[in-house]
């Protein structure tokens, strides 16, 4: 078992909801990716989603476009985001660290090497946002044969025939887009959510779902994660990333991050 | 001599793909949209009753068929070839793009979508989808780089008069690659009810075969009016290539006829040496971008880079993945054209013959004037001329240093 799935399967145990947070690698500057990590962890973060900066994030609403550009603006290659991932672990052994980009990246550096060092540093998935199951044959046995997880995507348009298949296809977890639109907009409909989960639960079989999009607080978070395993939480924290100094960052995360964590915590 | 043993090519396969090139890279949330467009899109493709109403539609709305002039002035200027201009010019709208926004918004009609998006360089896929939006009643929005808004401002204003909005983009490049990002963000969106029309070959599957199906009327009114005034089919086919749709439109139909040689032209901007240029299959490699496999402009590490083009609507890092295709098997031959040359082509042609091309066709009348004069006066060469050159007079005349209307 992976660390990503051996961690949810734990979260599951002990009836504990999974809360993954996400940050852009190198936003707002290099320096600032390793603390930001150990803050999410220390406000209660179960698994770190963490974005590799692209000049097109088609996919993304105003709050990660903004951290993508402030971290490529700095620089910052995906050979950068590795050696953070690498420099976190030195401090943490355990929290799951999937990459979130757009293939273009992946594929400039090569499956094969990428997968390769990105086992070395530590990293335990990824999920590609433009990359659907059937263009993702190579990149995944490439992924597998390193022991790394890809993570897939499934929305509230995928049919019920191809959710199953997306299911089947899946590792580590299934991510639940909530709405139709782009990260961190205002649309997220909690009871939809819900309903749509339960009818496709038999689907699942042991397969982690996780939801993410429009996912903002305490309130949302647990609203959402009534129905899932975890939540995803990304855009308020790229807000944070963006918009305090830089002394503030890990505290302020860390208080965010907390705030969900007691709301789940109370389901 | 053509190979009798060998298939007729048929690509895209199912799953959309041409050799290596093309395929589906998107958001989860729009592929049941395009199984849709794409199942929808099979079904017209064998009704009569859709054929026929896109047929007469051409012919009433848009003014085709187009002429296939003799430019005789043009050829004595060059000195060898024979020069035809396909004149796309004389659209309604003034460039090619109607063909493809015509078909699409009857798509967009029979899924019962009342509203549609498209994204432009130019302006003229903007226009064009204004077009059909104000004929057909139609909600519009079109997402313009704010880089081009400043150099297609005519085009700006003709769309605001069809009754649609022009929506700026900031990010990034300010450019078409911008503007076509935001208009997959619109309609990852808004799915249900909108349809969004892109502009050119590009794109994830079925886009770069439906636009070059709607676009293929070109190529194939060339092929009966080349043998109505020839006798015969062209020795060379040229055009431009941003995307690459006037140049698939035009060629495509000629892709089993072994002996037509086709060129695509790129732009070379300042010059491919001198890294600002909007030319991937030249100076490109293999990426992914806007939902498809094809050649791309990124740096080392896979990010898109800036491209630069006198012409707007071929200011474009990525290429049509058909196109992709052909150059890797060598159906098509792909060359670059600077800036400073498709300028001067501009002027010899508005001179010569009285016609002021695009300056996006001004690339393929430069390549097509200098390979003229390196063949014998017996070889016959079309180019295709993909758009009028109204929309560009702001952009020369800074050029000339002149102000046009105060």
């Amino acid at each position: 078992m992976t660390r990503l799935a051996g961690r949810l399967a734990g979260l599951r145990g002990r009836g504990r909801k999974a809360l993954c947070t996400f940050i852009t690698a190198g936003d707002p500057d290099g320096t600032a990716t390793v603390p930001a990590m150990h803050a999410l962890v220390a406000g209660g973060a179960d698994i770190i989603e963490l974005g590799v900066p692209f000049s097109d994030p088609e996919a993304d609403g105003p709050a990660v476009q903004a951290g993508s550009e402030r971290a490529l603006a700095n620089g910052t290659t995906l050979h950068d985001v590795l050696s953070m991932v690498a420099a976190f672990r030195a401090g943490d052994a355990d929290t799951p660290v999937v990459l979130m980009g757009y293939l273009n990246v992946f594929l400039k550096m090569g499956y094969e090497p990428f997968c390769r060092v990105a086992g070395e540093a530590g990293i335990d998935g990824v999920i590609v946002v433009n990359l659907p199951p059937e263009e993702a044959g190579d990149f995944k046995a490439a992924l597998r044969s390193h022991d790394l997880d890809l993570v897939l995507l499934v929305a509230p348009t995928t049919t019920s025939e191809r959710f199953r298949h997306i299911a089947g296809e899946a590792s580590g977890f299934l991510y639940y887009v909530s709405y139709k639109g782009t990260t961190g907009a205002e649309h997220l409909d909690a009871r939809a959510v819900g309903e749509r989960l339960q009818a496709m639960r038999p689907a699942l079989g042991d397969l982690p779902v996780l939801v993410g999009f429009g996912i903002k607080d305490g309130a949302s978070a647990a609203a959402v994660a009534r129905h899932a395993d975890g939540v995803v939480v990304g855009s308020v924290l790229v807000n944070t990333m963006g918009s305090v100094s830089g002394a503030e960052i890990a505290g302020r995360l860390t208080a965010e991050v907390r705030d969900m964590r007691a709301a789940l915590d109370a389901l | 001599m053509p190979d009798v043993n060998r298939p007729p090519y048929d690509a895209p396969d199912e799953l959309g793909r041409y050799g290596d090139f093309g395929g589906r890279f998107v958001a989860e949330t729009l592929m049941h949209a395009l199984d849709e467009l794409t199942r929808l899109y099979a079904a017209v493709s064998a009704d009569p009753g859709f054929q026929a109403t896109l047929k007469a539609e051409l012919k009433s709305f848009v003014g085709r068929p187009t002429p296939l002039y003799r430019a005789d002035r043009l050829t004595a200027h060059a000195g060898g070839a024979r020069i035809y201009l396909k004149r796309e010019d004389l659209n309604h709208t003034g460039a090619h793009k109607i063909n493809n926004t015509v078909g699409q918004a009857m798509l967009a009609e029979r899924m019962g979508k009342t509203r549609i998006i498209a994204e432009t360089g130019a302006g003229q896929h903007g226009v064009a989808t204004a077009t059909v939006a104000a004929r057909l009643g139609l909600q519009c929005q079109v997402y313009m780089g704010e880089e081009d808004i400043v150099r297609q401002r005519v085009n700006v204003y003709r769309m605001k008069l069809l009754g649609a909005d022009v929506i700026p983009v900031s990010s990034g490049s300010k450019t078409l690659k911008d503007a076509m990002n935001e208009a997959m963000r619109d309609w990852v969106t808004h799915v249900d009810d909108t349809h969004y029309i892109i502009g050119s070959v590009a794109g994830p599957h079925p886009y770069p075969m439906l636009v070059r199906d709607f676009q293929s009327v070109i190529g194939e009114e060339t092929k009966t009016q080349c043998l109505e005034a020839e006798g015969r089919l062209p020795d060379l086919l040229i055009a431009c290539v941003g995307g690459g749709s006037n140049a698939m439109g035009l060629f495509y139909p000629f892709v089993d006829d072994d002996a037509v040689d086709m060129v695509g032209v790129e732009a070379g901007g300042e010059g491919l040496a001198h890294g600002r240029h909007a030319a991937p299959l030249n100076a490109g490699t293999p990426g992914v971008l806007h939902g498809s496999r094809t050649y791309v402009m990124d740096d080392a590490d896979g990010q898109i880079v800036a491209t630069h083009s006198i012409s707007a609507g071929l200011d474009y890092p990525g290429v049509g993945p058909e196109h992709a295709y052909w150059k890797d098997m060598g159906r098509a031959r792909y060359v670059s054209v600077t800036d400073s040359e498709a300028l001067a082509a501009f002027r010899v042609l508005t001179r010569e013959e009285g016609i002021m091309p695009a300056l996006e066709s001004s690339h393929a009348v430069a390549w097509g004037l200098a390979e003229a004069a390196r063949r014998p006066d017996s070889d016959i060469l079309v180019i295709n001329l993909s758009g009028r050159g109204d929309k560009d007079i702001d952009t020369v005349a800074a050029i000339d240093r002149i102000e046009v209307g105060g």
